[in-house]
C-alpha cells in the first residue's frame, strides 16, 4: 500500500541533457536523458524547478516535444528575455547538465491515437509543441488519421519546427500542414499572411459534423479567439481542447 | 480587462499542484459548480495564478469553483464553489 501511495506521488528527477537543437533564434529543443522516465502521453507536459544557492525556487511548465516513443525526453523552450527560468534553460544550460523535473502531468490535452476521428490541431507560436509531440505519435504509429495543423507564427524565421513538419505534411498519410504568418509576408510566401479568422477556418478546419478531435494550443489570446470562432462556426465548446500559456514570464 | 485575459490560464496549469494534493490525475476529473450547476473537466476551467493563491472559477459562470494556497509547507483549499468532483481511482 505505501508502495502504490509513493508511486501515486509526483517525485522530483533529474534528467541530464544530452543534446540542444536550435529551432529558431529564441526557441531551442532540448533532449534529456532520464533514468526514471515512467513514459508520456502526447500531450502532456513537465514541471521544471531551478534552485538557487540561497535556496530560492522557480518551478515552471513546459510542454513535452517528443513522442512517447523516442528515447529521449525533448521539451522545446522559448526565451522570454524577462524570464526567470528559460533564459537559463536557453543559453546557460549544456550538455551533459542536469535539471530537475517531474512528471509527465495531465491527462486532458493528450492524444492517444486510437481512435478515427479527424484531428484538427491549431497552435500560436510556442503552443506548437504538444501538438508537435501529437503529430510525431501519429507518425510513429503510422497513423492515417485525417489530420489538419493551423500553425500561426510570427514570421518565417520564427516557424518552429519548420522542416520537420515539411516532411511530415509531405509523407502523404493524410496531414495537412497549414501556416500562417502574422508578421511578415516573404516573397514567393503562398500561406496566409493573417491573424486566423472565419474564413481561414471555413478552408483548413473540418466541420463540426465531422466530429474532429481539436486541439488548440498558444498565448491565452490566440487561444480564446481560435476557440470562439469554432464555437461560433457550430463546434461544441465540449469537444475543444484547449491550453493557454499565459503571460507568466517563463 | 485585456491585461486580465491574459492572465487567464486553463486547468491544464494547475495539473501538478493538484496531483500535489489529490495525489492522482486532476485535470481528466469532472467538477459541478455550486453556483450554476455546470459540469466541466478540470482541464477546461478557468485559472489564474496571479493571486496570492491559485483561483479557479467556472468556465460558464465564472463564479469562484476553488482556491488553493500553498506556502510554509502546507496547502489552504477552498472548495466552496464545488459541489462535487468526480474521479477516476489511479
Amino acid at each position: 500500500m505505501a508502495r502504490a501511495a509513493v508511486l501515486g506521488r509526483l517525485t522530483w528527477q533529474f534528467g541530464t541533457l544530452a543534446e540542444i537543437v536550435r529551432e529558431t533564434p529564441r526557441v531551442s529543443s532540448l533532449f534529456f536523458d532520464v533514468p526514471e522516465w515512467p513514459g508520456h502521453l502526447a500531450g502532456q507536459h513537465v514541471d521544471v524547478r531551478l534552485t538557487a544557492d540561497d535556496g530560492y525556487r522557480a518551478e515552471r511548465s513546459y510542454s513535452i516535444a517528443s513522442a512517447p516513443q523516442d528515447k529521449r525526453l525533448a521539451l522545446t523552450v522559448e526565451r522570454l528575455d524577462d524570464g526567470e527560468v528559460s533564459p537559463y534553460l536557453v543559453g546557460e544550460l549544456r550538455a551533459g547538465d542536469r535539471l530537475e523535473l517531474r512528471g509527465p502531468i495531465g491527462g486532458y490535452f493528450v492524444w492517444r491515437g486510437d481512435e478515427d476521428r479527424p484531428l484538427l490541431l491549431i497552435g500560436g507560436g510556442s503552443g506548437i509543441v504538444p501538438l508537435m509531440s501529437m503529430l510525431r505519435h501519429r507518425g510513429r504509429i503510422g497513423s492515417k488519421t485525417p489530420a489538419r495543423l493551423l500553425f500561426s507564427s510570427r514570421t518565417l524565421a520564427d516557424v518552429i519546427y519548420r522542416e520537420e513538419l515539411e516532411h511530415l505534411g509531405a509523407a502523404g498519410d493524410g496531414l495537412r500542414v497549414v501556416h500562417t504568418l502574422t508578421r511578415e509576408k516573404p516573397a514567393g510566401w503562398t500561406g496566409y499572411t493573417r491573424r486566423i479568422d472565419e474564413a481561414m477556418l471555413r478552408e483548413v478546419a473540418w466541420p463540426n459534423k465531422d466530429s474532429p478531435a481539436v486541439f488548440v494550443c498558444g498565448p491565452t489570446p490566440f487561444v480564446e479567439a481560435a476557440a470562439s470562432l469554432l464555437v461560433a462556426m457550430g463546434h461544441d465548446a465540449r469537444s475543444i481542447k484547449t491550453e493557454r500559456f499565459g503571460a507568466t514570464g517563463g | 480587462m485585456t491585461q486580465v485575459q491574459d492572465m487567464k490560464l486553463d486547468g491544464n496549469a494547475i495539473a501538478g499542484l493538484l496531483r500535489e494534493i489529490f495525489a492522482v490525475e486532476m485535470t481528466t476529473a469532472r467538477g459541478t459548480c455550486a453556483s450554476c450547476g455546470a459540469v466541466n473537466e478540470v482541464g477546461r476551467v478557468e485559472v489564474y495564478i496571479h493571486a496570492p493563491g491559485t483561483v479557479v472559477r467556472c468556465p460558464d459562470c465564472e463564479q469562484v469553483l476553488m482556491r488553493v494556497v500553498h506556502g510554509r509547507g502546507r496547502y489552504w483549499v477552498d472548495m466552496t464553489g464545488v459541489r462535487c468532483l468526480e474521479f477516476a481511482e489511479s
